[in-house]
């Protein structure tokens, strides 16, 4: 009931969700609009006895949480596209070496400086690992305040499950908005969990080494297929999406995060006006891609339309899953627009009255 | 039924914590509800802004294009705003410190001396909840007692000592309105 | 006479925490003997177990196979950042980090410079040998003017490269720093001044007292293109006068005062 509920910013919720997740450490580094989350940690990790750096950087900051994370601590950092580049570095070192960790990108316009608006342009970086080397990272997508505290918790879980790091795409809106929400029991974590491997006091064992070099011809190839095959296994398990109006949908609309949220406004909004009938694949995870999901709809011969606030990333993504059995459609935006309730409607109608994909892209860009 | 209200004034009177109460009070009232701030280089320069969404269903996007209500607490806010109000929507406009009137004939002008209002319970700095009082006497989109009720989460622990004088304020700008 | 093994007496061994894998540095290299002055310090002061250490990337990039005791690899120049996650993440252990001069005074000059103001209760044993060795000689930070190397081959220019870095001199007024000294390991009676600085750095570390940082000026045979007999004495005849010998720093001897 509503009592229970509290009133609380995305990056606030962010952080709580991180603390009563057993998050111990945590460092970061000021960035537009992912700051409250930084401000936050600052002030309530030290209060529940967990560590907090301010970082000279974001390259500082996830190399800090690279050394945490080799103790056995739940570490986290967060930033916003600019930063989210700089910590690439050490997000390889950790894919390599295998470390859990969690980390939270509020993705604002780019390239560049870009802007501060809310947009959904780092699609690629999440995706494609971001940095160098042959590796994933589980990229989870939010759409509510609710949804970034519970899906926080849940990463946290996962990039230990898989000794991988696992991170949040979220955008400016997610991060500054704020919505009622209902807070979840703390867990108990345990870095004795973790005892096999991390570091520290080494009294009557072997010495443990973490380390992502392996010089020795063959190694790093039968490493890598080590990870590959844990690729693989998150691929098949960890898909995760909601559909909303799907079976009779004349278009499926694909989209995450904040364009999800109002495509889901568009779909209720159509079916209440009997327009046209609209369903939803709304992704919670975009890496792995919920491919198989979007596979199933297209062999039954269903059309999409992907919307996002990015020039098409996620579409790739969209168009690689149907396998040319059907066609998918793109309503884009970009540095900081948003998708408006009756532009994906009109859209969606233009895809249902064409024998092919259509692209809507911004007047902007004539 | 949605609302959507855009509130705006210079920094230091309040606007966040007016449309943060809000919020809460929608929440508390058991509606959706969201609350989305200006934020970052766009609060630099003394203006702030906040967009605040009440609704009985889901809502998709915290950011305000078009609103229903647009609250002016001074003239810089007036002037940015006044174009944006739905035909019909209506605009509360801190009298105390805006001289014009509103030149749309389209919508509603609600007029609040929310300053001098303030200043005769004592402290300027309440215009903000004054003017609260006379938003939801006029929209209804939440009730007063509720605010009042969640003055007591809202507040930060430091203006915890004006929640009385926040909660007479309330009440006599819902008095003020008609 | 005749002795049998149980008569001797061991004078001189392998240090515990050093382990019984052959390193892998050149001839005349001076890594080796950092290496062993920081085993030699963490036995005399029973660490071990508690101990963790920092690779970086360089010369010392597998110092973690050298080692009888927990390791990290760390990016380049980031191994401070990575030892300060460590440190606080496990207040109880003692965290060094082994870096080269490209790794520590370039790349890595930010986490070097804030982790020792931040002062983290860490130790950074710095080898300066004034050069990239594992990259294959060029010129580093801390390249000595005129000093040729395979990105300054007709010699470090000041007006395009600036001057060398000194590290001590550059951190030793920062509040955050406990201990800060520069050795060498060319000779005999440097190595011993050296043993003793490496083990109060980690004593330092031990009580708490803030950053420590032995900065160990090192021959580089190889990169510098002389004999091992040579470079030790090029260490005295040109390191030295640009880099002198001694303690910037000591927190303890203002106690003592």
């Amino acid at each position: 009931m509503p009592e229970d509920r509290v009133l609380m910013k995305g990056n606030e919720a962010i952080g709580e969700a991180a603390i009563r997740a057993g998050c111990t450490f945590y460092a970061g580094y000021p960035i537009t609009p992912q700051n409250e989350l930084t401000e936050y940690m600052s002030y309530h990790m030290p209060k529940a006895g967990r560590a907090f750096v301010q970082a000279e950087s974001e390259v500082a900051a996830i190399n800090m949480v690279y050394g945490a994370a080799a103790t056995g601590a739940r570490a986290m950092t967060s930033s916003s596209g600019p930063g989210i580049s700089l910590k690439q570095e050490g997000v390889s070192y950790m894919c390599g070496a295998e470390l859990p960790c969690f980390y939270a990108n509020i993705v604002r316009g780019g390239p560049g400086l870009g802007n501060i608006a809310p947009a959904q342009s780092d699609y690629f970086q999440a995706t494609r690992g971001g940095g160098h080397g042959d590796y994933r990272v589980i990229v989870l997508a939010p759409s509510t305040v609710q949804e970034l505290f519970d899906i926080t918790m849940l990463g946290f879980e996962l990039a230990d499950k898989y000794r991988n790091p696992a991170m949040i795409l979220g955008d400016g809106i997610l991060g500054q908005m704020r919505e009622p929400i209902v807070l979840r029991e703390p867990v108990e974590y345990d870095p004795g969990t973790k005892g096999a491997w991390s570091l520290g006091n080494s009294a009557g064992r072997e010495k443990h080494m973490i380390t992502s070099v392996r010089l020795a011809p063959g190694t790093l190839e039968k490493h890598n297929m080590k990870l590959f095959r844990k690729y693989k296994e998150i691929a098949e398990k960890e898909q995760r999406y909601e559909l909303t109006a799907v079976d009779d949908a004349e278009v499926i609309i694909i989209a995450y995060g904040t364009s999800a949220r109002v495509a889901k406004s568009a779909v209720a909004a159509a079916r209440e006006s009997g327009d046209i009938r609209l369903g939803i694949i709304r992704l919670i995870t975009l890496w792995p891609y919920p491919a198989d999901i979007i596979r199933e709809y297209a062999d039954k011969g269903a059309r999409f339309l992907v919307v996002e606030m990015s020039l098409g990333q996620m579409y790739e993504d969209a168009l690689l899953s149907v396998a040319g059995k059907t066609d998918v459609s793109l309503l884009a935006h970009t540095g900081g627009g948003l998708p408006a309730e009756e532009e994906i409607i009109e859209t969606a109608k233009k895809v249902r009255a064409s024998d092919g994909p259509v692209e809507v892209f911004p007047e902007a860009a004539e | 039924m949605t609302t959507k209200t855009i509130m705006a004034g210079f920094g230091g009177q309040g606007v966040v914590l007016m449309g943060t109460l809000l919020a809460h009070g929608a929440m508390v009232e058991g509606k959706h509800t969201t609350f989305f701030p200006s934020y970052g280089a766009e609060m630099r320069g003394g203006t702030a802004n906040c967009s605040v969404v009440v609704s009985d269903r889901e809502i998709a996007s915290p950011i305000v294009n078009q609103p229903d209500c647009v609250v002016a607490m001074n003239i810089a806010s007036l002037n940015k705003f006044e174009s944006r109000v739905r035909p019909g929507g209506i605009i509360f406009v801190n009298s105390s410190l805006i001289d014009r009137r509103v030149e749309r004939d389209d919508v509603t002008e609600i007029r609040v001396p929310a300053n001098e209002v303030a200043e005769s319970l004592g402290d300027v700095r309440a215009a903000n909840m004054v003017m609260l009082g006379g938003i939801v006497k006029k929209t209804g989109v939440v009730n007063l007692e509720t605010l009042g009720e969640s003055l007591e989460k809202v507040l930060s622990e430091r203006a915890m000592g004006l929640i009385d004088l926040d909660r007479q304020a309330l009440k006599r700008g819902f008095e003020e309105v008609a | 006479m005749r002795l049998e093994v149980d008569d001797l007496k061991k004078v001189f061994g392998r240090p515990e925490s050093l382990s019984d894998k052959p390193n892998m540095y050149c001839p005349g290299c001076g890594h080796g003997l950092a290496h062993r002055l920081v085993a030699e310090a963490v036995d005399a002061l029973g660490l071990k177990d508690r101990c963790i250490g920092v690779a970086s990337v360089g010369c010392s990039v597998f110092a973690d196979d050298y080692f009888d005791f927990d390791f990290v690899q760390a990016a380049h120049g980031r191994a401070p950042a990575v030892a300060t996650g460590i440190k606080r993440s496990k207040p109880d252990s003692i965290v060094f980090t082994h870096q080269g001069d490209g790794d520590l005074a370039s790349i890595g000059a930010a986490e070097m410079l804030h982790s020792a103001n931040r002062g983290e209760m860490i130790t950074v044993i710095f080898v300066n040998n004034a050069i990239y060795g594992m990259t294959g000689g060029q010129m580093a930070p801390t390249t000595l003017v005129g000093m040729k190397t395979s990105t300054s081959k007709l010699g470090r220019d000041p007006k395009v490269a600036g001057y060398p870095v000194r590290v001590c001199e550059l951190l030793k007024d920062l509040e955050g720093v406990a201990y800060l000294e520069r050795v060498a390991v060319n000779t005999p009676a440097h190595v011993i001044k050296a043993a003793k600085a490496v083990r109060k750095a980690f004593e330092v570390q031990d009580e708490g007292l803030g950053f420590s940082l032995v900065e160990i000026l090192s021959q580089c045979p190889t990169g510098w293109g002389r004999l091992p007999k040579d470079a030790v004495d090029w260490v005295d005849d040109n390191m030295v006068p640009y880099y002198p010998l001694g303690v910037f720093r000591d927190v303890t001897a203002k106690e003592q005062k």
